[in-house]
């Protein structure tokens, strides 16, 4: 074998030098060409999807449909990180997040199944969510009392949107009729019928009942 | 549609892709590893980097080209990432501090992933897609590398040559990784996983608050993450946040990408040997023991009643997300574990007792039903070798597989590769048991707490680099000791699969007669299934009855 690097270093010095260049080398193409080629191919072709699935409203960038946020009331003492968050009425609620929705904060709470801390929390968001909505402890699905994965889960389950309606209509003085027909156009079958679960997207779901109060 | 008949339609068509691509890929990757012309954009790499393609390696000269390559790969990746803040694109984040670079650098460089960091708070973009995602791709060539020099060790006769390490590496990153990554991404970023240089960035909400969050190059790492079974996140929340895994569609793709490589992987073992059938053999027990834990994790999570949380809050969907449900998630949570990936889109540490159990035994399994990017198939084909070992005590033969003696040389070789991961995994969370210190870093109380550590250890040798993510290991001891776990747990292996493979490559093959036992017929598929779970069993059920089964029986 002709030796390929300078010749005047001991064998282990030449093998590691041609390691760092082989290194280099494919560190160009995986780590540099690659994901700059398909940046340039989704920008030009997705643009929309891989800027995030920004949703603009008014010329004002209102969220991401993938990700989740709060709909609370304003704080009474905005100075204050500690005072406790309260939902607002008139909003379709997201579940629990471990992260309090901030994309900063990705994860979830990592509580074993038999965690007292998981099983008191659980209970008492039964208990929360119950007497916000006004409906039977026992009505509350378990996406409503259960912290996502990701603590940005920007979905529901169909189950915990209809058990919402009621609620948002008094709040907005709406007929709960419509309310619970906009709920059903914003169900989100599985994606070709059997892929992942049905949902309701929390921000377009939002989104279209103030549309619709006007 | 109704709940099971969509998980099982899920579980369908996953089969029938990986089933559909099982020839082809299977085919083109065996071509890749054979002796062949080299393209014109090869050569070109070879000559920057000052290798000979031509130079066919003796076993100890390929151990020590990939030890090399590592050894430079660790030292950049630390290097990296001690210095991003002088980097472009640093995002304005501080150096990652000795510990955890350590830590991580030993993780992406050994295929684990295990991450003690927050993606979205540490890494900027630079650090991301030229550090951490280049060795997403060449850590796996590494292991299919590896595996190829073991299955010429069946093929070959009277040579001590095993191939050329940087022809192996290059093609495989070349030919493979890169177009299916390519094409993937494309396909990811089309359904809605982000891809942009975007540094961190606020944006309003509907009620007119802000929201802070981080871009940047996520697509193209997520597809290479899974394909070449690493698993570390571009965000904290890896495949459960909708940036990286936007729906049930791309959960489905990013489980096919974990699974296909090392699927096929026995297609490549049975063209080369020159026998399908001795692939289809080992197929078969890989699928068994992947159907089984898919089946034993989906029932456990949908039937929770053991799991106090899960029956109080009425389905165990705690660290899941509705948009992929319990099917999707158990899925993922069996592909994941079961090869070297440890990605998750739904977070273990809230599973069941014995879903989260089964996930932890899925590891212990040694990741071989289907493994890592090559690493699964040498870690099967070791064990295939211990089966036919034992065939041989029972019937009083010198065992021999492929035509190959199964001497006291190979057997020795054969028994260091099992014992050297669970002495890493219990010496290891042995260790840490003992020290008050770490015992403080579980999140939960009682055996679900020593479960986390037990977790920990078991992921970090086994290279899977899945957690029970509550346990805190962003500490100098964790990041110290489990970068340690991980480099033990992929090389000290890795030296005994290319002796074995230099040993076997010098014999010169015996005849097949009617005493030899046939390793193609289901009673082998049998014989080494049977051999697994009791090597594994027996070397882990005291640390198993501690953990999860005395949760399960709580």
């Amino acid at each position: 074998m002709h030796p390929p690097v300078a010749n005047h270093f001991p064998p282990a010095v030449r093998r590691h030098l041609s390691a760092l260049r082989m290194l280099l080398v494919l560190t160009v193409i995986t780590g540099v060409l690659y994901p700059l080629a398909v940046t340039g191919v989704a920008q030009a072709a997705f643009p929309h999807q891989a800027n995030g699935s920004l949703v603009r409203q008014h010329g004002t960038t209102v969220g991401s449909s993938l990700l989740g946020q709060n709909f609370d009331l304003p704080k009474k003492n905005p100075g204050d990180p500690d005072e406790a968050a309260r939902p607002d009425p008139r909003f379709f609620q997201p579940r629990p997040s471990a992260g309090a929705y901030d994309p900063l904060a990705s994860g979830a709470s990592n509580l074993g199944p038999g965690n007292p801390e998981l099983v008191k929390a659980v209970q008492q968001r039964r208990h929360d969510v119950a007497a916000f909505d006004g409906v039977d402890p026992a009505d509350v699905p378990a996406d409503a009392l259960t912290a996502s994965g990701s603590g940005l889960d920007p979905d529901i389950s169909p189950a915990y949107a209809y058990e919402q309606v009621a609620r948002v209509a008094k709040a907005r003085g709406l007929d709960a009729a419509k309310v619970h027909a906009l709920v059903a156009a914003h169900v989100h079958g599985r994606d070709l019928g059997f892929l992942g679960e049905p949902r309701v997207n929390v921000l377009d779901l939002n989104r279209a009942l103030d549309a619709l109060a006007g | 549609m109704n709940d099971t008949l969509a998980g099982w339609l899920q579980i369908t068509v996953l089969i029938a892709a990986l089933a559909l691509t099982y020839r082809p890929l299977g085919d083109y990757m065996a071509r890749i590893l054979s002796p062949g012309r080299h393209l014109a954009v090869e050569r070109g790499l070879y000559r920057l980097g000052g290798v000979d393609p031509d130079a066919d390696q003796q076993w100890g000269a390929y151990l020590r080209s990939v030890l090399a390559f590592s050894a430079v790969s660790l030292l950049f990746l630390y290097g990296m990432q001690r210095l991003q803040n002088h980097l472009l694109l640093s995002l304005g984040f501080p150096p990652v501090k000795a510990d955890q670079a350590f830590n991580t650098a030993a993780s992406f460089v050994t295929n684990t992933n295990w991450q003690s960091y927050s993606g979205e708070v540490t890494m900027g973009h630079l650090v991301q897609m030229a550090g951490l995602a280049v060795q997403n791709f060449v850590s796996a060539a590494v292991g299919i590398a590896v595996v190829a020099t073991l299955i010429r060790g069946f093929t070959r006769r009277r040579t001590d040559r095993v191939g050329n390490f940087w022809v192996d590496l290059t093609r495989v990153t070349v030919r493979l990784l890169v177009p299916m990554a390519f094409v993937f991404a494309v396909v990811l970023v089309a359904l809605g996983a982000v891809q942009n240089f975007h540094g961190v960035h606020e944006i309003g909400t509907l009620l007119g608050d802000k929201q802070s969050l981080t871009g940047g190059p996520v697509a193209s790492q997520e597809v290479i993450k899974e394909l070449g079974t690493n698993g570390g996140g571009f965000y904290n929340a890896n495949s459960a946040h909708p940036f990286e895994n936007p729906n049930g569609t791309s959960n489905l793709i990013e489980i096919y990408l974990l699974l296909a490589i090392s699927f096929s992987l026995p297609r490549t073992f049975g063209r080369m040997v020159g026998d399908h059938r001795q692939g289809y053999a080992i197929l078969a027990v890989m699928g068994l023991i992947w159907a089984v834990s898919v089946a034993l994790i989906t029932v456990n999570e949908l039937h929770s009643v053991s799991s106090t949380a899960g029956h109080s809050a009425g389905g165990m969907l705690e660290g899941k997300e509705q948009r992929l449900g319990i099917w999707a998630s158990a899925l993922f949570a069996a592909s994941t574990t079961l090869t070297s990936t440890g990605a998750v889109n739904s977070f273990h540490d809230s599973f069941s007792p014995g879903g989260g159990g089964m996930t932890l035994f899925d590891m212990m399994l040694g990741e071989i039903a289907p493994g890592g990017t090559g690493s699964g198939l040498y870690g099967i084909l070791i064990l295939a070798i211990v089966a036919v070992f034992v065939a041989g005590l029972m019937v009083g033969r010198t065992p021999e597989y492929l035509g190959k003696k199964l001497g006291s040389r190979e057997m020795k070789f054969a028994s260091l590769y099992i014992l050297a991961t669970p002495a890493v995994v219990l010496i290891g969370t042995g260790a840490a048991m003992s020290l008050r210190g770490e015992r403080a870093s579980m999140l939960n109380p009682g055996p679900h707490g020593f479960s986390e550590v037990l977790y920990a250890f078991t992921s970090a040798a086994n290279n899977n680099g899945s957690a029970f993510a509550g346990l805190g290991v962003n500490t100098e001891w964790y990041n110290t000791a489990l970068g340690l776990a991980m480099l033990f747990g992929r090389f000290l292996p890795i030296v005994f699969v290319l002796a074995l493979a230099g040993s076997l490559a010098r014999q010169q093959p015996v005849p097949v007669t009617a005493g030899t036992l046939p390793t193609h017929r289901p009673q082998f598929v049998g014989l080494l299934t049977g051999v697994i779970v009791i090597v594994v069993g027996l070397t882990y059920f005291p640390a198993l009855a501690l953990g999860p089964l005395a949760e399960g029986l709580h």
